[in-house]
């Protein structure tokens, strides 16, 4: 059994619902404990560096610290905007000194050392890596067979960091698509932009690029795409029926969370893993409980 | 017959404006662009952009204070870091591209377009709750981006509520954010930001 700290994000609290009900119960189903780290605060995401970053910074590292006070295990953050907006705090207060400085004074205003000692980690990672391969595929009962997967990696997690895979060849959502039973595609837009805050801010452009990947996700034949983000997970899902309208293109196709997946091929409940809670069902040739 | 220049002189440049940049953490080695364009290739929103990733770092160099404030393209910016991870100077460019955002945000006028509204009501609703309830950022961002923007909302947020996955009357929050705002007022008009510009067009003081 492994514990880790549990940074959930707001996103995962609202949208992401089904993504932080399936994060639970693969981890439970591995005997991982995920302890939400107490009265933490939004990570400061993208708008914070747009208008004041050292707030953002500050942001970030009041939950880091919050971590570092609990027990200082690794903190896993599911939502690749948090992910990044944590690791990159850690990274520009250990560069710059004058960013240490103030979110020492920051948060020394509210006693709260900041050490900059904890981990912060994406569940894809933890998984592929502390948990490994070889112990996935014994948890494995309901293998995902002739179900075809586009492996969607989005921005946050592969760059500017490396630390979850390689930012030019990542292979570890593949690798966890073949353990589920399932056949990665081809899908060479794995990790171009979903559109992030632009299908909001500036439609137009933003709704181009999520068109860009269900097109390309469609083309390769996938029967699902799979994603490590609650913002790519939104905006690859919610604006289908429109995208169909606009572009006059069948662009429907199920999105899912990679957990979702993995918690099928555990032969979890589908209500257990929010499937329910898709806007498109994946139609599986395997139903729970064996062979059709 | 009514002229207007359309050559930039020398005069109205603003020499300082790189070294500005290249002080905030992330514009540094802005000095080391060679121009080779792989950040606008590299791009996947360079063609919506009215100044590309190249061009901007191009033209903070040289000075184009006012342009480079007034461009769209650092609010199209998706922050995919693309551009970051394939330069080969290494020039955080993703950085700069905030940067110019929050120079941008002090001393232009981009409250009109929407973006930065939506950034600035992000911030508002975490300062008050320290968390961010999505339901309510939605309301905020389609009463920012007009009425079609709003229909076409409403099935999105019919199938979401259906789903357990919009709670209209639920808000996210701390239970104590108070303890968020006494940090954060610490560094509050003190941050990296230089406290007040001067307005657009006029010649900046920079401060040592």
């Amino acid at each position: 059994m492994r514990e880790y700290l549990y940074f959930p994000g707001c996103s995962l609290k609202g949208a992401g619902a089904p993504y932080e009900k399936s994060l639970l119960a693969v981890f439970r189903a591995l005997d991982l404990t995920l302890t939400e780290i107490p009265d933490w605060n939004c990570c400061g995401a993208t708008a914070y560096l747009s208008v004041d970053a050292d707030m953002g910074i500050v942001l970030a590292a009041r939950n880091l610290a919050l971590a570092e006070r609990a027990d200082g295990r690794d903190v896993v953050a599911p939502c690749s905007g948090c992910f990044l907006a944590l690791s990159k705090a850690k990274a520009m207060i250990a560069e710059y000194p004058e960013v240490r400085t103030k979110v020492e004074e920051a948060l020394g205003r509210v006693d709260l050392p900041y050490r900059g000692h904890v981990a912060v980690r994406h569940p894809l990672e933890v998984l592929s890596t502390d948990v490994g391969p070889e112990r996935l595929r014994k948890v494995v009962t309901r293998p995902l067979k002739d179900f075809r997967v586009a492996p969607y990696y989005g921005c946050a997690i592969l760059r500017p960091y490396d630390t979850v895979d390689d930012a030019h060849t990542p292979h570890v959502l593949e690798d966890l698509i073949r353990i589920s039973g399932a056949t990665p595609v081809d899908y060479p837009n794995k990790a171009r932009c979903c559109g992030g805050m632009l299908t909001t801010g500036v439609q137009s452009v933003g709704l181009r690029l999520v068109e860009i990947l269900l097109e390309s996700a469609k083309e390769a034949d996938a029967d699902a795409i799979v994603t490590t983000c609650p913002l790519c997970q939104y905006n690859l899902e919610v604006y289908q029926d429109r995208l169909c309208k606009t572009t006059r293109k069948d662009l429907r196709i199920p999105v899912m969370y990679f957990t979702q997946m993995l918690g099928l091929a555990f032969g979890l409940d589908d209500h257990a893993l929010g499937i329910d809670q898709l806007f498109r069902v994946p139609v599986l040739t395997v139903p729970a409980g064996g062979r059709r | 017959m009514k002229l207007i220049k359309v050559v930039k002189y020398e005069e109205s440049l603003d020499p300082k404006f790189a070294e500005r940049v290249a002080a905030e953490p992330g514009g540094e080695r802005i000095w080391d662009c060679i121009q080779c364009g792989t950040c606008s290739a590299i791009c996947p929103v360079s063609l919506y952009m009215d100044l590309t990733p190249r061009r901007i770092v191009g033209m903070i160099r040289a000075g184009f204070r006012d342009e480079v404030l007034d461009a769209i393209s650092p609010w199209i910016c998706t922050s995919c870091y693309a551009c970051t991870v394939e330069c080969p100077e290494e020039i955080r460019i993703t950085d700069i591209m905030y940067i110019v955002k929050r120079m941008a945000m002090r001393e232009s006028g981009h409250h009109r377009f929407v973006v930065p509204a939506i950034e600035e009501a992000f911030i508002e609703m975490v300062r008050k709750n320290g968390r961010l309830t999505e339901s309510r950022m939605g309301l905020r961002v389609a009463g920012k981006s007009g009425l079609r923007y709003a229909l076409a909302m409403v099935p999105i947020a019919w199938k979401l509520m259906r789903r357990g996955r919009l709670r209209l009357l639920h808000a996210e929050r701390m239970e104590n954010p108070e303890s968020l705002r006494v940090a954060l007022a610490a560094i509050e008009n003190h941050g990296s930001s230089p406290a007040r510009v001067p307005a657009r067009g006029s010649r900046p003081v920079v401060e040592a």
